[in-house]
């Protein structure tokens, strides 16, 4: 069979939220090409930034991404802190550790849950949401939202976490590793998964270096590159914790690694909050000289840079960010020819492509259409919530 | 024949068989819901949803045949038939006729027969995938489906009469069960094949690749709307009616007085919800392996343990 069909997946598609387009030349159900088009959600973030003092881009650069919404404005700040040469308290250190890693559990539990949903497999995906809530809820306790917490800020932290929640935040991470256990029992152990994953969307190590992949996309190929080890930044070399690589490079093998990767996390929370000397998280930094500066955070995707240059006034001149799925969504390209289209859903996602939703809600009567509650009303809503956890 | 139109469009038939597949169909939505730590929707819900598509627009295809709106109600009617004759010979077994099991095992057909052709017409490359999946589907499935048939034949000692399958289990022991009281391997084993053809009959995971949401969007009915695409709906939901009942009426026929009926038949959609909530949907070249490898020989254990006696 020679005919070519294209199966389209994206612009708008059940399988990937965010508009993508991915074109699938098959034959019958071979996918003999594909080709990626990107693009359709350029918000003009490094413009925007340009226009924006120091201060105020963190909260920017947050929201480039719902679910990576702290490794962008940690980049960020480690890109200005290298170019003014600031040096931050070292409890700021702990605490920016200790909400990178919180926030690679709740993206690496959203991916299991999604690529669950991915292969049809919807009762992983519900069940991984819900072991994923209590990490949001600790969230919400430490700085009152669930998703962009903006705790970061150029020579430290914008909030502290209180020496009393210590306690229920180990408690969260304790409760976490049963449902962690559930996790690796369910995936290694069922044979239909195993036939699923086994053997697909393979990248060999040659492939993910001359792709340039990242992250534990490029882990599960046995490439062992993670910044936190490579160029260790915020607390991750006063903790003792491993990079996890498998050999296989397939999308059971990436599984894999996500899943463990949960458990290194973990095990750095608890590492850091048992460390985590008393005393400021604040620098007070006041003016950023001229000069140029880089910073790179390990993602829950992969590598996320930073580019800041300053003139000597109170905004960057020229700020570039690149994030991990501009690299790791291109590898796709040899990932995914000569698999299935059923292979082919699963491998594109595998690389988690970085997926981003913002809503605003209102609540209707049906009967009359009349508005029950606005945006505001449910934000009072949440902080009420917030006040309730702390208060218990 | 005014009791035949009775049969045929209320009961066992379309309005009672509809009902009680839609309501099938609110459980099998509700256990799955209760698994994944939802709530689920209320009692009627498939209900509302059949009236709120029937009462949409329905949008053709530039360029697709008539086939694309005869074929639902092709797999409806079919559906309904099946409804009616496996019913009847549950009412009234002396009333069936001579080989109506092979005539019910081609009516079950049908219906994703309509699918592929409905699919096949509307010109969209991701039906087309889907109806090549279905076809691939159906080959796959139906050699064990029919060697599981053959089994309860054998079993009831060549009768190939629904009326004489079920007289003859009430008078003496289920196919599931030996005459000594011992579990009957050929009957167990017939069984849990037909309940893995079942799965990929109705289309749930792991073997619903030919609908596959996030694959090829719906696959099969990504072009159907409004009328049409709530007879698909209905046909689906009647054949959760059907399906287990034609294994509790080949396997499992020994007492069929309603309480126990329910009870049989209750039991098998747990099975079949829970089967879909455990798994991962299969690829379409694994389930047609897992059909004419593991399945067929399975079944053609059974039928030899059959002709043995066991």
């Amino acid at each position: 069979m020679s005919h070519k069909i294209v199966v389209p997946i994206g612009p708008y598609h059940p399988l990937q939220e965010e508009p993508e387009l991915f074109r699938l030349y098959v034959e019958g159900e071979k996918v003999v090409d594909l080709d990626i088009v990107i693009g359709y959600n350029h918000r003009g973030i490094e413009e925007l930034s340009e226009h924006k003092h120091f201060d105020q881009v963190p909260f920017l650069v947050e929201r480039i991404c719902g679910i990576c919404s702290t490794s962008h404005p940690f980049a960020y700040v480690n890109a200005v802190e290298d170019l003014a040469g600031i040096q931050v308290p070292e409890r700021a250190l702990y605490i920016r550790t200790i909400i990178a890693e919180m926030e690679r559990i709740h993206s690496h539990l959203l991916w299991l849950g999604l690529a669950g949903h991915f292969i049809g497999y919807n009762t992983v995906w519900m069940w991984a949401w819900k072991y994923r809530e209590p990490v949001l809820n600790v969230f919400e306790m430490i700085s009152g939202n669930r998703n962009h917490y903006a705790m970061m800020k150029v020579g430290g932290v914008r909030r502290d976490i209180k020496n009393e929640d210590i306690p229920a935040l180990k408690k969260a991470m304790d409760e976490l590793v049963p449902a962690l256990d559930l996790f690796r029992g369910a995936v290694v152990d069922d044979p239909v998964i195993q036939a699923r994953l086994k053997g697909i969307g393979i990248l060999t190590k040659e492939q993910c270096v001359d792709w340039c992949v990242e992250g534990p996309t490029a882990r599960a190929s046995g490439l062992n590159i993670d910044v936190r080890k490579d160029e260790p930044y915020g607390a991750y070399d006063r903790v003792d914790w491993n990079v996890i690589v498998h050999e296989d490079g397939d999308i059971f093998a990436k599984t894999l690694v996500r899943i463990l990767e949960l458990y290194e996390s973990v095990s750095i929370i608890r590492q850091c909050l048992d460390k985590m000397p008393c005393g400021e998280i604040d620098a007070n930094v006041k003016d950023i000289p001229p000069g140029e500066g880089i910073g790179r955070v390990e993602a829950p995707r992969g590598e996320c840079f930073h580019y800041v240059r300053s003139d000597g006034t109170n905004r960057p001149t020229r700020h570039k960010v690149r994030a991990p799925s501009y690299m790791n969504v291109a590898s796709n390209k040899v990932a995914a020819v000569g698999g299935t289209i059923s292979d082919a859903a699963i491998t594109l996602a595998a690389v988690d492509p970085c997926y981003c939703c913002t809503e605003r809600t209102a609540v209707l009567d049906r009967g009359t259409d009349k508005k029950i509650m606005n945006g505001w009303d449910l934000i009072r809503l949440s902080q009420e919530k917030t006040e309730r956890m702390r208060g218990k | 024949m005014l009791k035949l139109i009775f049969n045929f469009l209320i009961f066992p038939g379309f309005l009672f068989a509809s009902c009680v597949g839609l309501i099938a169909g609110w459980v099998d939505r509700k256990v799955t819901a209760r698994i994944q730590w939802r709530v689920g929707p209320p009692w009627y819900q498939n209900f509302v949803d059949i009236i709120k598509l029937s009462g949409k627009e329905i949008i053709v295809p530039q360029g697709a045949k008539a086939i694309f709106l005869l074929s639902p109600f092709a797999g409806l009617l079919s559906a309904v038939l099946a409804a009616v004759i496996l019913g009847r010979s549950i009412l009234v077994p002396a009333q069936s006729f001579v080989g109506d099991l092979i005539v019910l095992l081609y009516l079950l057909v049908i219906p994703a027969a309509s699918l592929i052709f409905g699919a096949s017409s509307s010109r969209n490359p991701l039906a087309s995938v889907g109806a090549s999946r279905e076809m691939k589907m159906v080959l796959g499935y139906e050699l064990p489906f029919i060697l599981v048939a053959v089994v309860a034949i054998i079993k009831c000692e060549g009768a190939v009469k629904l009326g004489n399958i079920l007289s003859y289990q009430m008078s003496f022991t289920s196919n599931l069960i030996l005459p000594s009281g011992w579990v009957s391997p050929s009957g167990l084993i017939a069984f849990s094949v037909a309940i893995l053809c079942m799965q990929a009959k109705l289309g749930f995971v792991p073997f619903d690749a030919a609908e596959a949401e996030q694959e090829i969007m719906g696959g099969t009915l990504i072009e159907y709307s409004g009328l049409p695409l709530a007879v698909f709906k209905l046909t689906k939901a009647l054949l959760l009616y059907t399906m287990p009942l034609l294994l509790i009426v080949l396997f499992w026929g020994k007492d069929l007085r309603p309480a126990f009926l329910i009870v049989k038949y209750v039991s098998l959609l747990v099975v079949v919800i829970l089967i879909k909530n455990t798994n991962p949907r299969l690829r379409i070249d694994q389930a047609l392996r897992f059909f004419w490898g593991p399945m067929t020989v399975l079944a053609l254990v059974a039928v030899v343990l059959a002709l043995f006696g066991i």
